[in-house]
């Protein structure tokens, strides 16, 4: 895993969660990988993983069935979207808007834009 | 696991080289062991082995002067050092006559560890490359299982995908009962599997802390314009990054390379801000 060197990683391994869920690698109820292997597979130490684990229990994400390992929560693509929908509002959004009106792009050349991308990639899926 | 206690050492009529030190390494963690080059670290890690004695002061490993070499003692602590011989026999036999000293040795692992670095038990350590002899201490190392395992530059020697291959092999290492320290200077390398650092300069300890201690108390990056009153450090380059007490701002991931740079700067002002993060005072 590349990691960019501002967030924390622990929050990075907890993007990396919400990332495999939403693209439903991981499913609600299903059983996922161990601290261990997720310390393995992003070469970080097991401690910051347990972090990781610890952030997305309290989001309740994923849940631990004691002597047999985390799975992903009940409802758990509901919560990661709306925390994702509301990282994308709280702070995507704001940063999109002050560089629309810096480099004054009006609202209809980003829809047009949105439209555009849209087409390109309903052709590609046929 | 190993406390070392008001230490000092030279080399035979030459200046101090560690002066005074006084440090605690508990069983759970990584340390990173940084420090110039001469600084000390390899003269450090040797005393922890038992390989150099302390000229006064003491270092205790689980209890017992390392120094002492007991049997008891040696068969728990393991040491990568920086550079080394090994005997040209296959890898397999050198397995073979040097697991015995190791109680806890996992055979399985080695095997599994050998893989995991691309060579096999049967190849003829006097034909690799000084690399892959590496892989073969650090695999044997691991697999040895010891509560202490000391490495002295790993990574020197690996190409780029075996420090991947490092980096997971460690982050598989990492056990509540084992304490591991690391020295190096290729900080960039090891960043993601420390959890404390230590650092060496003019013969003396001047920093030794967690890092969650420190991106608690710490602030890592692009400064703006309104913060420079605070500033701790900062790169003298365009666009560098500063360090910045870290108060109500969004927790940044530990930037080691301008956390050493910063320390060796400016000790005091380092920890003053880390003591008041912590405790909510200067002293």
């Amino acid at each position: 895993m590349d990691f960019d060197n501002s967030k924390p990683i622990y929050l990075q391994i907890v993007d990396f969660f919400y990332e495999n869920i939403l693209i439903r690698r991981w499913q609600d109820n299903e059983r996922i990988p161990s601290v261990r292997e997720i310390a393995v597979m992003v070469e970080v130490n097991p401690n910051t993983a347990i972090r990781a684990f610890t952030h997305l229990q309290e989001q309740e994400v994923i849940y631990n069935k004691r002597g047999i390992g985390y799975f992903v929560s009940e409802n758990g693509y509901g919560k990661v979207l709306n925390i994702k929908k509301k990282e994308f509002m709280g702070e995507v959004l704001p940063d999109v808007f002050k560089k629309m009106r810096l480099l004054d792009i009006s609202f209809e050349e980003v829809r047009h834009a949105f439209d555009q991308q849209k087409n390109e990639t309903d052709h590609e899926k046929k | 696991m190993i406390a070392i206690n008001h230490l000092r050492f030279h080399y035979p009529k030459d200046k101090m080289v560690l002066n005074n030190i006084s440090l605690e390494l508990e069983s759970g963690n990584i340390y990173g062991l940084f420090g110039k080059n001469g600084e000390g670290k390899s003269t450090l890690i040797k005393i922890m082995a038992g390989l150099l004695y302390p000229k006064t002061g003491s270092c205790l490993v689980m209890g017992e002067r390392s120094e002492r070499r007991t049997v008891k003692g040696l068969q728990e602590i393991f040491i990568v050092p920086e550079e080394f011989e090994l005997p040209g026999i296959r890898i397999a036999s050198y397995a073979r006559i040097n697991a015995p000293f190791y109680p806890n040795f996992s055979k399985d692992r080695f095997n599994a560890l050998l893989e995991e670095f691309k060579l096999g038990p049967h190849e003829r350590i006097g034909r690799l490359s000084f690399g892959q002899k590496k892989k073969v201490l650090i695999a044997f190392g691991i697999a040895a299982n010891t509560k202490v395992l000391l490495m002295d530059e790993p990574t020197n020697g690996l190409d780029i995908p075996s420090k991947s291959q490092f980096r997971k092999i460690m982050a598989s290492a990492v056990d509540q009962g084992k304490c591991i320290v690391i020295s190096t200077h290729q900080v960039r390398d090891l960043h993601s599997l420390i959890n404390h650092v230590v650092i060496l300069d003019n013969a003396g300890l001047v920093f030794d802390r967690s890092l969650y201690e420190v991106s608690e108390g710490l602030w890592f990056g692009k400064a703006q314009a309104d913060d420079t009153e605070h500033l701790i450090f900062s790169e003298a380059s365009f666009g560098g990054k500063s360090v910045l007490p870290r108060a109500h701002r969004d927790e940044t991931e530990v930037d080691l390379e301008l956390l050493f740079n910063a320390v060796l700067t400016t000790p005091e002002q380092i920890n003053q801000a880390l003591n008041i993060a912590t405790h909510g005072t200067t002293v």
